[in-house]
């Protein structure tokens, strides 16, 4: 046993060198990404498998009321006849039998669809308001001036106050529920960049300016580079925000969408039916987080993996 | 290449007469880094500036740049007052400051992209200057995958592809081992030789200074003023186990002794 061992390899070396197999072609995706990705998918399932476990358990001794805290097998169960709620394209006509028209799943993807268009065109118009400002408050000593102190009043104000304002502004639809999450975001931003702007290793700024850089090359060859890892870290912790304020600004009338439907669920006393939309949104939360992560490795490429170390 | 074939006016790349520089001038925070300085630095000579941490030598640095503004004095550049940064005069510093979003030719060709230079121009200006240090084989890497010593021979590379007349170097090498510096050591030694460049050097070695020099710049504690000027010419190739060295390296470390004893003795007033 021991002496065959030799034997072996050398005979498989030879057999695998005299091959003329061609050489195994690069995998698709590097093995060892797909198996941080599985093990991180699988630590999530686990995860919400055992706070399910755990709901499950409490229904099953009686702790929990399935009329007022349904657990995930009843108000998942009830799917099929929840997806109605939903039917937001015919919801406003008169006159139209409010079983006809798109099915569940259409109108559950109407209703989703309607409701993530917002949050995104939020997001990128306050992103690109936001940078804007705070690039120019930082370039022009006079902008600063007059429009700084301002924002630096409004941040803290609360979103929710200026949702009388977009229904003044705006009235129903689509464009006091942006308005909201532009506003949610904004002034944050602003700060956020001027902030990241102030930071910026002075020895980059120095290397730019002796080789002859305008403050304009310096400005858009080293400024904006150098802040956009930390913007992009400042959307994606906003990105929840503007989940927050779109629910909201949809709930108290301003357009249509998930939070409308939570809200009717309220009404009607539909527990069920606010546990369908909370589960919808902590996945659609969850996916738009991990596309603004795939966004920040795409354009930062250069910033190395951060937390593979927890923190040591 | 001797250093006058890039066309050297007579007069000299930096000269410096009763330079001063005090920070927040005219506020409650002013604080005056530099008093007095009076230094002509000829074409093609290598200065080393020692002194006292927090004695204005990289404020010096700042000026000679054009980084920023003189107080009192004269700064003047082959003649000309320094009134603002200019590719003649790159600045190196000791930690990278190489942007981490750029490759590593792209970092050397920064100077060129700025003034606008195309592809094919800035591709072989940086693989001319990375040939210089020795690192064609690295050029598309990203600077986190360099060690210190190659990021340190890359920001080099990129000040030589601005051909300038007058190389600052701010501790340039102080982040790295004592292996790594000495072959850095030798490296500058080519370059500035290939190059004709004058060199302003800021180093806390004292071997360093020996090794390098042409002439060191002994600089007293704050207000940073030059306490002496040390004239460095033994022969190079520099032995470093020679005795004349050995000499040097007393002489100097007299020199800044007591001036390091003082800036400490201030500092810990400072904290009292
Ligand atoms: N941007 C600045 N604003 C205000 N004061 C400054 C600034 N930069 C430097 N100083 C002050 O000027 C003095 C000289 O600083 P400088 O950095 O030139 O010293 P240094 O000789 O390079 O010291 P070290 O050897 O520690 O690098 C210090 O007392 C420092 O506090
Ligand atoms: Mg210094």
């Amino acid at each position: 046993m021991a002496d065959a061992a030799p034997d072996m390899r050398a005979g498989g070396a030879r057999a695998s060198g005299g091959a003329t197999a061609p050489p195994a072609r690069a995998p698709l995706v590097a093995p060892e990404k797909l198996r941080g990705f599985i093990a991180s998918f699988g630590w999530t399932v686990a995860s919400v498998g055992l706070f399910t476990l755990i709901w499950e358990f409490c229904w099953l001794v009686g702790w929990a009321d399935p009329k007022l805290l349904p657990p995930p097998h009843i108000f998942l169960g009830q799917i099929g006849e929840q997806t109605k709620f939903f039917n937001t394209a015919t919801r406003w006509a008169v006159g139209v039998n409010p079983d006809s028209g798109p099915t569940g799943l259409e109108s559950v993807m109407v209703t989703v669809a309607a409701t993530m268009a917002r949050v995104v065109a939020g997001l990128v118009i306050a992103s690109v308001l936001a940078i804007s400002l705070g690039v120019l408050i930082r370039y022009y000593v006079m902008v600063e001036r007059l429009t700084l102190p301002t924002i630096t009043l409004l941040s803290p104000v609360s979103p929710i106050a200026w949702l009388p304002v977009a229904i003044f502004l705006f009235g129903i639809g689509n464009a006091p529920a942006i308005f909201m999450v532009v506003v949610a975001l904004f002034f944050h931003m602003v700060l956020a960049t001027v902030t990241h702007i102030d930071n910026v290793n002075r020895n980059f700024i120095h290397v730019a300016r002796t080789m002859g850089a305008t403050k304009r090359q310096v400005y858009a060859r080293v400024v904006i580079p150098a802040i956009l890892p930390g913007l992009l870290m400042v959307l994606r912790l906003n990105l929840f925000g503007a989940w927050m304020v779109v629910l909201v600004a949809e709930s108290t009338g301003v357009g249509h969408g998930l939070g409308q439907v939570i809200m009717l669920a309220r009404n009607t006393f539909n527990p069920s039916l606010v546990f369908f939309v909370i589960a919808l949104i902590g996945v659609l939360g969850f996916l738009t987080d991990w596309a603004l992560r795939m966004v920040q490795h795409r354009v930062l490429y250069w910033l190395p993996e951060k937390g593979a170390h927890h923190g040591l | 290449m001797a250093s006058d074939a890039k066309g050297f006016s007579k007069k000299d790349p930096v000269v410096c007469r009763g330079l001063g520089k005090t920070w927040a001038a005219g506020t409650s925070r002013a604080h005056e880094a530099l008093k007095g300085i009076d230094l002509d630095v000829k074409p093609g000579e290598f200065v080393v500036l020692l002194g006292p941490s927090g004695c204005g030598k990289s404020t010096l640095l700042y000026l000679i740049a054009g980084l920023e503004d003189v107080t009192t004095g004269e700064l003047n550049h082959f003649g000309e007052p320094v009134t603002g940064p200019s590719p003649d005069r790159s600045l190196i510093f000791q930690e990278t400051s190489l942007f981490p979003w750029l490759t590593v030719w792209e970092n050397v060709a920064f100077g060129l992209s700025i003034r606008g230079a195309s592809h094919a121009e800035r591709k072989e200006a940086a693989v001319q200057a990375l040939r210089e240090v020795g690192l064609t084989a690295a050029m598309n890497k990203r600077p986190d995958e360099l060690s210190g010593g190659m990021r340190q021979r890359v920001a080099v590379a990129r000040a030589l592809a601005m051909r300038p007349k007058v190389l600052l170097m701010d501790e340039p090498f102080a982040a790295l081992d004592v292996q790594t510096r000495q072959k850095m050591q030798d490296f500058l030694l080519d370059v500035w030789r290939d190059s004709g460049a004058t060199v302003l050097f800021v180093t806390h070695h004292i071997d360093e200074a020996v090794a390098l020099s042409d002439r060191v710049v002994v600089f007293t504690s704050r207000p940073g003023r030059i306490k002496t000027i040390v004239t460095n010419d033994l022969p190079r190739p520099r032995d470093p186990f020679a005795p004349e060295s050995e000499a040097m390296r007393r002489h100097l470390t007299a020199q800044l002794r007591d001036e390091v004893d003082r800036a400490f003795a201030e500092q810990e007033s400072f904290g009292a």
